[in-house]
């Protein structure tokens, strides 16, 4: 029996259960049992024409358009574990495009409109809340700097506020304003249309919507090697077979160096630790996404009420995904001198994510030396907000073979061009911020 | 948290050391732009066994060769960099 409409088979392929008002009042009076999983879980063809590696949520947003934008339906996501739980389950939510790099500028506002968007065109509820990324100036140099940034924004049309300190007090008025404070507040900038998601919802919404068009999602499969024939890509050997692909595309930040190792190639790219912190949850009291660059400090509430706060990668090569404790009492310290009520709190859970460190701070999207080989990588820890921008673009280039136009700054051939994008000024290393 | 045996001060809790680079990035001078780009921007990234250039920062500051398995943390070698000449 079918059920209202939504969830009916569609050329062999389970229908997208459109969620609704009306369906949740529907299916609750019949007590929730008729809800269909997300995503399939299909046992892998012998051969598509694109797998991508990576089931984090850029690689399920690349597989969803290449399906969607692009027409192409034999497309199979491999994901090692399970869906979203690396770096997609792991960062701090925070979505803006407020850089100072014109190509960055321009990725990151390409990714942004599709955030404003992508609730509804997915049908699923990603909190995507748009209330507001604020860095905060502590002194004379911080606030020309900011002003800076906020004129180079502008002229690329994208929205930025210079605010003094009494507009920061009105904002958040749990910071320490105090004139003695450690990190004394002269004002800030803010991004009014940056904010923050909920991380997972956007793994599963991707998933979901990816399956409806036929994109089988696999779990569970690790890729642990390349089939190469003269110089080109012809599949993937994994855990559960070989697999034969016209293209591949390596989408697995955190281990790149790992994955292009095995087709024998060497990145740009060192992976590092990143750690985050959640409270526990409290009643409201900060209502906007605060940021401080000079003292690399991320601060915002999540809709449960947790504080969720980030800060300094751990400054050594690691895959281990567990951080060093004194960087988790020196970002207890940051948010407390920055916000002493916090002081009270105690903290509910830490982690850390291991992150694809390049060279100058940018990402990597582009074609490798491997014909039929393609990376999307290198994200440092600033992957998340990018997730729909680098899902609509890679998919264009696994597609086409040829990078989208905001893309193109971004291949990996930068670096022995000298054509680097270094938004910090701090390379050649694995960037710190 | 990792424990760095120090060859000159003993073990030293890691907050004491910084990481400069892994040793197959280390820049000889004469090198060609060519070798340099190639050194300083292709990495093996291992996850696994890594040799590693770090210098004991805030203790006696001397360079050290550390070989470190980045998957687990686990400390294998810490010794003197450059390694000590063998006595005439």
């Amino acid at each position: 029996m079918g059920f209202g409409g939504f969830g009916e088979p569609r050329d062999g392929v389970e229908g997208l259960r459109r969620f609704s008002a009306l369906a949740l009042l529907r299916a609750g009076l019949e007590g929730q049992k008729r809800w269909r999983s997300h995503w399939r879980a299909p046992e892998p063809r012998k051969h598509y024409d694109v797998i991508v590696i990576g089931g984090g949520g850029h690689g399920l947003a690349t597989a969803y358009y290449l399906a969607r934008t692009h027409g192409v339906r034999s497309v199979a996501v491999l994901e090692k574990a399970w869906i979203g739980g690396g770096n997609t389950g792991r960062n701090t939510t925070i979505v803006r495009s407020n850089y100072r790099q014109p190509q960055l500028q321009r990725l990151l506002e390409f990714s942004l409109k599709t955030w404003e968007t992508l609730s509804d065109e997915l049908n699923y509820n990603l909190m995507f809340s748009q209330r507001g990324a604020l860095f905060l100036g502590h002194s004379d140099a911080d606030m020309v700097k900011l002003a800076e940034r906020g004129d180079s924004l502008r002229c690329a049309g994208i929205d930025a506020e210079l605010m003094t300190r009494e507009r920061v007090a009105a904002l958040a008025p749990c910071l320490n304003l105090s004139p003695d404070a450690r990190f004394p507040i002269l004002g800030g900038l803010i991004q009014k249309r940056g904010g923050t998601a909920r991380h997972d919802a956007v793994a599963w919404g991707y998933a979901r919507a990816a399956d409806a068009l036929g994109v089988d999602v696999i779990q569970n499969c690790e890729v642990t090697g390349f089939a190469l024939t003269g110089g080109r890509v012809t599949g993937v050997v994994t855990t559960r077979g070989d697999i034969g692909a016209g293209r591949v595309g390596i989408c697995v930040a955190g281990n790149s160096g790992v994955v292009a190792g095995l087709a024998g190639l060497k990145l740009p790219i060192e992976s590092h630790l990143l750690q985050a912190f959640v409270s526990e949850p409290i009643k409201p009291m900060l209502d906007t996404v605060i940021m401080s660059q000079s003292i690399h400090a991320y601060i915002s509430q999540s809709d449960k009420g947790e504080m969720v706060v980030g800060g300094d990668p751990d400054h050594y090569p690691s895959y281990a995904q567990s951080g060093s404790p004194h960087r988790i009492e020196e970002v207890a310290a940051q948010a407390i001198s920055l916000i002493p009520a916090m002081s009270r709190l105690r903290m509910l859970r830490c982690w850390a994510g291991t992150t694809d460190m390049s060279f100058d701070g940018s990402p990597i999207i582009g074609p490798t030396p491997i014909d039929g080989l393609y990376l999307n990588g290198g994200w440092c820890y600033g992957g998340f907000k990018a997730t729909p921008g680098s899902g609509r673009l890679y998919a264009h280039l696994l597609a086409t073979g040829v990078s989208h136009e905001i893309a193109a700054p971004f291949a990996l051939d930068r670096f022995d061009r000298g054509a680097t994008i270094d938004e910090a000024g701090a390379g050649p290393a694995p960037q710190a911020r | 948290m990792m424990l760095i045996a120090c060859p000159h001060c003993g073990p030293r809790a890691h907050v004491e050391f910084s990481y400069a680079r892994t040793m197959d990035a280390v820049l000889p001078l004469d090198a060609t732009p060519a070798e340099a780009s190639h050194i300083l921007y292709q990495r093996e990234n291992p996850r696994g066994p890594s040799d590693e250039l770090w210098r004991h920062t805030f203790g006696c500051g001397s360079w050290l060769r550390v070989r470190r398995n980045t998957a687990t943390h686990e400390l294998i070698e810490v010794a003197p960099w450059p390694p000590a000449k063998a006595a005439p």
